[in-house]
């Protein structure tokens, strides 16, 4: 049996990292909160330019943009939103074993690593990383997404990357995130939804439907980039607050365990002490 | 549409709803040139260029309101009017430090290129910048 101070020892170490895990769970728990609030924000312009892509190539079914056909060589780019902190259960690791057990060879893929965790998960397993934009995951601004969105635009007119994916944690709800996979690029659109649109014929476009698509359309894939990143945010926090809850539960756990063990020891102890002086009391008398 | 001169516009960014109302005019500037929109009018798309926007909430010419918008689209319909903005700021919101530091940056890198691409990011975000200027300016 441990001692009696080994035991008070251990218990103080893990009271205090049950207290630690407790606190990151309620940070996460507001930061959670936040990043909701901001995706209520963001959603009705996302709507808005899904609903004005539509509409442009619903009335102009002719309307001809490089970025609706696939490239005919070069890599498959993935875009691996994950995070630059750890600690929260298998947020990131889900994202690199997401990407990794896709059925497309290593050397075809070219990682736009954005969260430190998933790109060095990608460095280790040889995977090609030819970009890095880590810092934006911690506070991520539209323009960001924009200016990731145009280096991906000049690889894909370039001839660099034939393809277009996004790796990223959906959030379901605070129990449920899903890391999943969407094709960006090419465009993809709902032909059935697109039939059923109200179209504003005759519409104009200034200076040409080919300008107006092509502004629109780099809009449009850094709108979807921003709010990925939103929601990516959403999901880290609820893991990791999912992941400091079961470690605080854990730690009490241990804590009682420790506690019944503590008590017993003492209680050895205690009955020891008795034995001893009263077998001294009786020798002496 | 009330009293048959005004229209409903709607101007958003990606943080936020910037603006919704009804109001009489709005002036800003495409790649084609600088517009002015009454109510009635032509649906049409623009792409627009970075610039001064003005919103005109009253036909005589009082109570306009300034923002500085940058890039982004412009969906006129026949009872609406959407602007959806790449980035858009009111001129309380303008940091006019950082605007004229952008403004440096950018006039210096322009002197170092010479074609391409990163000319033309450069331009716009010179022309950002004294958008941002002018507006901030006039507060």
């Amino acid at each position: 049996m441990a001692s009696m101070s080994d035991l008070k020892k251990r218990r103080a170490s893990i009271s205090s990292t049950g207290q630690i895990t407790k606190a990151m769970k309620l940070v996460s728990t507001v930061k959670l909160q936040k990043t909701r609030v901001k995706a209520e924000h963001s959603k009705p312009y996302f709507r808005f330019l899904y609903d004005t892509v539509t509409s442009i190539i619903a009335s102009s079914p002719d309307a001809s943009s490089p970025y609706l056909t696939r490239g005919v060589d070069g890599k498959i780019a993935v875009v691996a939103i994950t995070s630059n902190r750890g600690l929260a259960g298998g947020y990131n690791n889900n994202i690199v074993k997401l990407v990794t057990s896709w059925d497309v060879p290593k050397e075809d893929l070219a990682i736009y690593a954005v969260g430190t965790k998933g790109r060095d998960g990608f460095i280790h397993r040889g995977y090609n990383v030819v970009s890095d934009m880590s810092e934006l995951i911690n506070a991520p601004m539209f323009l960001d997404a924009l200016y990731l969105c145009q280096q991906l635009l000049d690889a894909f007119r370039a001839g660099e990357i034939r393809e277009i994916y996004l790796a990223y944690t959906s959030f379901k709800n605070t129990m449920v995130q899903e890391p999943i996979l969407l094709k960006l690029l090419p465009l993809q659109f709902d032909r059935e939804e697109i039939e059923k649109k109200p179209t504003f014929s005759p519409m104009n476009y200034e200076p040409s439907e080919e300008e107006v698509l092509a502004q629109l359309i780099p809009q449009y894939m850094a709108g979807i980039l921003h709010g990925a990143f939103i929601e990516a945010i959403a999901s880290e926090n609820a893991a990791r607050m999912q992941a400091m809850d079961n470690a605080t539960k854990n730690a009490e756990e241990m804590m009682e365990d420790l506690e019944l063990e503590y008590n017993r020891a003492r209680q050895s102890s205690i009955t020891q002490e008795l034995t001893e002086i009263i077998a001294g009391a009786n020798a002496i008398s | 549409m009330a009293a048959g001169n005004t229209f409903h516009l709607r101007i958003l960014s990606p943080e936020r709803v910037f603006y919704e109302g009804d109001v009489s005019m709005l002036e800003l500037t495409t790649t084609e040139g600088e517009i002015g929109i009454y109510a009635g009018h032509i649906p049409t798309t623009f792409v627009l260029s970075p610039g001064v926007m003005r919103i005109h909430e009253r036909p005589d010419g009082s109570f306009v309101r300034e923002a500085a918008l940058h890039s982004g689209f412009i969906e006129v319909l026949p009872e609406e009017v959407h602007v959806i903005a790449e980035a858009v700021e009111w001129p309380e919101e303008i940091d006019l430090n950082r605007a004229r530091v952008a403004q440096q940056r950018a006039e210096r890198r322009l002197k170092r290129y010479n074609s391409g691409m990163n000319v033309m990011r450069t331009e716009l975000a010179l022309r950002r910048a004294l958008v941002r200027i002018e507006v901030g300016e006039k507060r």
